[in-house]
């Protein structure tokens, strides 16, 4: 069901007066899961950008309850909390991991996957602005090619490890990929996301003006020429079925898409990219599109997945 | 002579969500954003964007800016359909 703008409530979202730079996609995202999910959420936070955006004690800039917890434990300290509000009956309790590129592929790995194996009931957002922004622009395992860190001064030789297929090979319930730049797809699918019982996954990916050198008044407009140009397609995977969204379905025919070199061209992370650059990148889309169209075409659930309960 | 036992005070280190958790935030503005509320089509993609909830609505859905947290950083200018969203520079 699409989402209307009016019947969001006029409530304020996040705190004002925090800590996050100016033009923050991490704040935004913030907002786009108080608007999708309410007041019963309850926050796991890895170290992070996020971890500092609430600022000094006895205020905080976010307005959610929040366990900060180290980088490594995010997705255990969220199963354990959820299952001590099970104990207590407060079903109601949504609890929600927000972990960086950093905490969710390299170093909150194991416990994320663990919790998926295990299938624990909560929403884990990895919110991928594709360095470790925080400690001053590192390169992580979800840098894209060819980008500038302060670690790859000449531009990053490896490609972006693709976590949401990693989470689909685990068989969860539901998987989804969603934007910044698309706030009321992220917001539907964060609603879907609370009516399924069991681990769901939601990669946010979100351009962080500093690490990425361009204006902070672009933020939406570079996450939305991602997705235009299929370097970030947005689909989900529910109980066994993969479904491309309906913003990302025009861009699977290589012609429909934005060329990759607009979107290098506004971000100074890709000041020294070439040719050779906007060649592999081109390459790495094609690549990624045929692998969803293997995964569209085989639409087997395993018995796991059609065995899952939904709440409602 | 006996040892007293330390005293172990545990403090809980919790904070409350408020505004301002760093200060005024909106001395950090180079350029603030002046809303012309002829043009403005009340489509609230700037509120729907804005990641610092510094712009509000009114009870019609017009909006407003809240100057004393908005950092400037421009991205409801950018998203306005309407160009009702102008960067004034700050004096």
């Amino acid at each position: 069901m699409p989402i209307k703008l009016k019947d969001l409530p006029r409530i304020r979202y996040n705190m004002p007066g925090n800590a996050a730079c100016p033009g923050c996609p991490e704040t935004m995202g913030m907002r786009y899961v108080k608007m999708a999910l309410g007041d019963n959420v309850v926050m796991v936070i890895p170290a992070g950008c996020s971890s500092v955006i609430q600022g000094i004690n006895p205020k905080s800039g976010m307005n959610f309850p929040i366990l900060n917890i180290v980088f490594a434990a995010a997705a255990s300290a969220a199963a354990g909390m959820k299952a001590a509000f099970e104990e207590l009956g407060r079903d109601d309790v949504q609890v929600v991991v927000w972990a960086g590129d950093g905490g969710t592929g390299d170093i909150g790995f194991q416990a994320l996957s663990g919790a998926a194996e295990r299938n624990d009931d909560i929403i884990y957002i990895c919110v991928d602005n594709e360095a470790y922004m925080n400690t001053g622009i590192q390169r992580s395992s979800l840098t894209p090619y060819g980008a500038w860190t302060t670690t790859t001064w000449t531009g990053k030789t490896e490609h972006k490890k693709n976590i949401p297929l990693i989470m689909i090979a685990h068989d969860v319930p539901y998987v989804a990929t969603a934007s910044v730049g698309y706030p009321q797809d992220f917001i539907e699918k964060l609603r879907k996301a609370a009516s399924i019982r069991g681990f769901k996954y939601v990669h946010l990916h979100a351009p962080c003006p500093v690490g990425w050198r361009f204006d902070p008044g672009l933020t939406p407009h570079v996450a939305q020429l991602a997705v235009k140009t299929g370097l970030w397609p947005l689909f989900e995977y529910e109980r066994g079925k993969f479904r491309v969204s309906s913003f990302s379905r025009m861009y699977r025919k290589p012609e429909k898409r934005a060329p990759i070199e607009e979107y290098l061209k506004l971000q100074g992370r890709y000041k020294g990219a070439g040719p050779e650059v906007v060649k592999e990148l081109e390459s790495y889309v094609n690549r990624l599109w045929e692998w969803i169209e293997l995964l569209e075409k085989s639409m087997s659930p395993s018995t796991t997945a059609k065995k899952l309960v939904s709440k409602t | 002579m006996g040892v007293s036992e330390p005293k172990t005070l545990f403090v809980a280190p919790l904070s409350k969500p408020d505004a301002g958790s760093v200060g005024k935030t909106g001395t950090w503005r180079h350029e603030k954003p002046v809303i012309d509320e002829e043009k403005c089509v009340k489509c609230l993609l700037c509120w729907l964007y804005c990641p610092e909830d510094t712009i509000l609505r009114r009870e019609d859905d017009m909006v407003y800016v809240d100057y004393d947290y908005c950092k400037g950083c421009g991205i409801c200018a950018q998203v306005c359909p309407v160009d009702a969203i102008k960067m004034v520079p700050e004096r």
